[in-house]
């Protein structure tokens, strides 16, 4: 259910241009909500913050609808419940590094320890 | 899911007398005992059961909006209701603004789905500004129950 390496799209090495500036890059994965009471409050907080530590722009896709990821309210919109399949894309200098910490969170359930399950 | 599946209208309340977070809470959960959603019996647990959720992290999700909740065996559907605090109350929100609006949920334990469908539609009718701002001003609480009813026969039913 993890992600595996070869979904990953990503645009060339970045490389420093003229100007010294980073170039853009977009890398995406799939997650899966895992835990039991889906993308409720405490783990769409979670994932809220965890995206506001990086620079790059943060969005998870769930089939046609996308949501600001560093936004607790649009999150919220995406009502995904157990089983569900998302897309996190991350655009900008540090887009690898937190697409990682994001699928992390999902990986780990957002430490939610079910005990039961019902979903 | 639209407003009218789960929020109680005699439950609303658009001047909360409360100035604290635990206040507004017990506020909003005797406003449900009063409007018959939830026993008297079950006050003091579901009050007790929101404030430990709140512990885990605030539920104050910014634009002075909060969202306490818990689930409890004592409802066999989802009942909530909304409150407004015209001078705003300190909820350790995420954005640190006070929160004005309040949506209380209380859920049966067994139906997380309906949870977040409460939280989907609370979150995207939320997006819109204006009605962000109609609902904090409103006078009383038929004016609160209109602009949620308004929202549901505008807004995408899902």
């Amino acid at each position: 259910m993890a992600w595996s390496p070869d979904m990953n799209t990503e645009s060339p090495e970045p490389l420093c241009d003229a100007s010294g500036s980073l170039p853009e890059q977009t890398v995406s994965r799939e997650v899966v909500v895992v835990n039991a009471a889906g993308l409720h409050a405490r783990p769409a907080d979670l994932l809220a913050r965890e995206a506001r530590k990086w620079r790059s722009r943060i969005e998870l896709v769930n089939e046609s609808q996308r949501a600001d990821g560093k936004s607790i309210l649009e999150l919220l919109t995406l009502a995904a419940e157990s089983g569900t399949r998302l897309v996190v894309e991350a655009t900008g200098p540090d887009a690898r590094e937190a697409l990682e910490a994001i699928g992390g969170l999902f990986e780990r359930r957002f430490n939610e320890h079910d005990d039961r399950q019902d979903s | 899911m639209k407003f009218s599946d789960f929020v109680a209208p005699e439950a609303i309340r658009s001047h909360v007398q409360a100035s604290s977070k635990e206040g507004v809470i017990r506020e909003m959960a005797q406003a449900l005992v009063d409007a018959g959603k939830i026993a008297p019996g079950d006050l003091e647990g579901i009050v007790k059961a929101i404030l430990k959720r709140e512990d885990l992290g605030s539920t104050g999700i910014g634009r002075g909006v909060a969202v306490p909740h818990t689930k409890h065996p004592s409802v066999s559907k989802l009942v909530g209701t909304v409150a407004v605090s015209r001078d705003g109350i300190d909820f350790q929100s995420l954005d640190g603004d006070p929160v004005q609006l309040f949506f209380l949920l209380v859920s049966p334990p067994d139906r997380p789905g309906d949870h977040l469908r409460a939280l989907e539609n609370i979150s995207r009718q939320l997006r819109d500004d204006g009605f962000c701002r109609m609902l904090k001003a409103a006078k009383e609480p038929v004016d609160i129950q209109h602009l949620l009813e308004e929202a549901d026969s505008h807004g995408v039913v899902s």
